[in-house]
């Protein structure tokens, strides 16, 4: 008895250390989205390319999981990111685009400049679209499912080290769901 | 000097912690502007996250403080404009949490380390008292009594 009442504060300790520890490698501004498991909201934007039909909340029933990325030509890590999109939609992942708090000729230069990875891409130039689900900042990656539901939410810069380890093979998961 | 002196105190006194919501965001209807600056400084910036929306400058505060007053000119209750928010991002945007099911720890865990810490620090501290002295025997009764009669320095 005496013996577990040292023991027991030390492992207590111990235990605290390394929930500290563990807590140290996570990204404070990586939250799960308050729209896991629910569908998207509905919306409609406006194009970024001219003649095109923007992008609505409707456009996410294909049959298919897709990844909805939040972008903006203002954006740091939004370049670091944009290889990445490119060579995912060239192994035919869909992903639809948001282009968030700027007008649809800043994201249409680009697009045109750095490549369009995107299947529909909408104009979100108050911002509003967005915020109506949850976006905090750019960018942002949502994982969609076949149903159209919210599955997962990336904040930051997706890097293939995300996409390999944890995105991929959510997709992957998610195409065989019926 | 003296009269620079009080002059500083002064302004010093009169200045207040400066709220980033800019003139142009504040509804005409002070009733209903303090209601809306009331509920901002509960609510979480969730880019800059240890901020309230009332303290911070980023451009996401700033729309969000703007969606408050909107929800609350529209004849929202408080509530309904904290809920509405809520659905956006999650109960994170609170400041201070709701009490719920998974937020227990939360408001009970310190004191759940309280209570074992204390019944902790109880039981070693009775472990530690020493054992009571028990009554002296008729010979140190003696010897006892026989120093307290004597004057004898030993």
């Amino acid at each position: 008895m005496r013996r577990l009442l040292f023991v027991l504060p030390v492992l207590g300790f111990v235990i605290l250390l390394g929930v500290f520890f563990a807590g140290l490698g996570r990204d404070p501004r990586a939250l799960p989205s308050a729209f896991i498991g629910k569908p998207l909201p509905p919306f409609t934007t406006a194009p970024v390319r001219p003649g095109d039909t923007g992008l609505s909340n409707t456009d996410f029933d294909r049959g298919e999981p897709v990844l909805l990325n939040v972008f903006a030509s203002w954006c740091g890590p939004c370049r670091v990111e944009h290889p990445v999109l490119m060579r995912l939609r060239q192994q035919g992942v869909a992903i639809h685009g948001l282009d968030w708090k700027e007008d649809a000729p800043a994201g249409l230069k680009w697009l045109t400049e750095h490549g369009d990875p995107y299947i529909r891409v909408g104009n979100d130039e108050t911002g509003r679209t967005g915020i109506e689900f949850g976006v905090a900042g750019v960018p942002e990656t949502f994982v969609i499912d076949k149903k159209g539901k919210v599955r997962y939410r990336h904040v930051g810069a997706l890097t293939p080290d995300d996409w390999e380890q944890k995105i991929g093979p959510l997709m992957e998961q998610l195409r065989k769901e019926s | 000097m003296r009269r620079f002196l009080s002059l500083a105190l002064a302004f010093a006194l009169v200045a207040g912690p400066a709220a980033a919501v800019n003139p142009d965001e504040q509804l005409p209807d002070p009733a209903l502007e303090a209601r809306a600056h009331k509920l901002s400084k509960e609510l979480r910036c969730v880019v800059c996250q240890n901020q309230s929306i009332d303290d911070s400058d980023a451009a996401l505060a700033r729309d969000l403080r703007i969606i408050l007053r909107e929800r609350i000119s529209a004849g929202d209750t408080d509530a309904q404009a904290v809920d509405y928010l809520v659905a956006r991002y999650g109960s994170f945007v609170q400041l201070k949490p709701p009490m719920r099911l998974d937020t227990l720890a939360l408001w009970f865990g310190p004191l759940a380390v309280l209570l074992v810490g204390g019944i902790g620090a109880v039981v070693y501290m009775r472990g530690r008292s020493p054992a009571k002295a028990g009554a002296l025997t008729a010979e140190e009764e003696a010897e006892l009594a026989e120093m307290l009669d004597s004057d004898e320095v030993r």
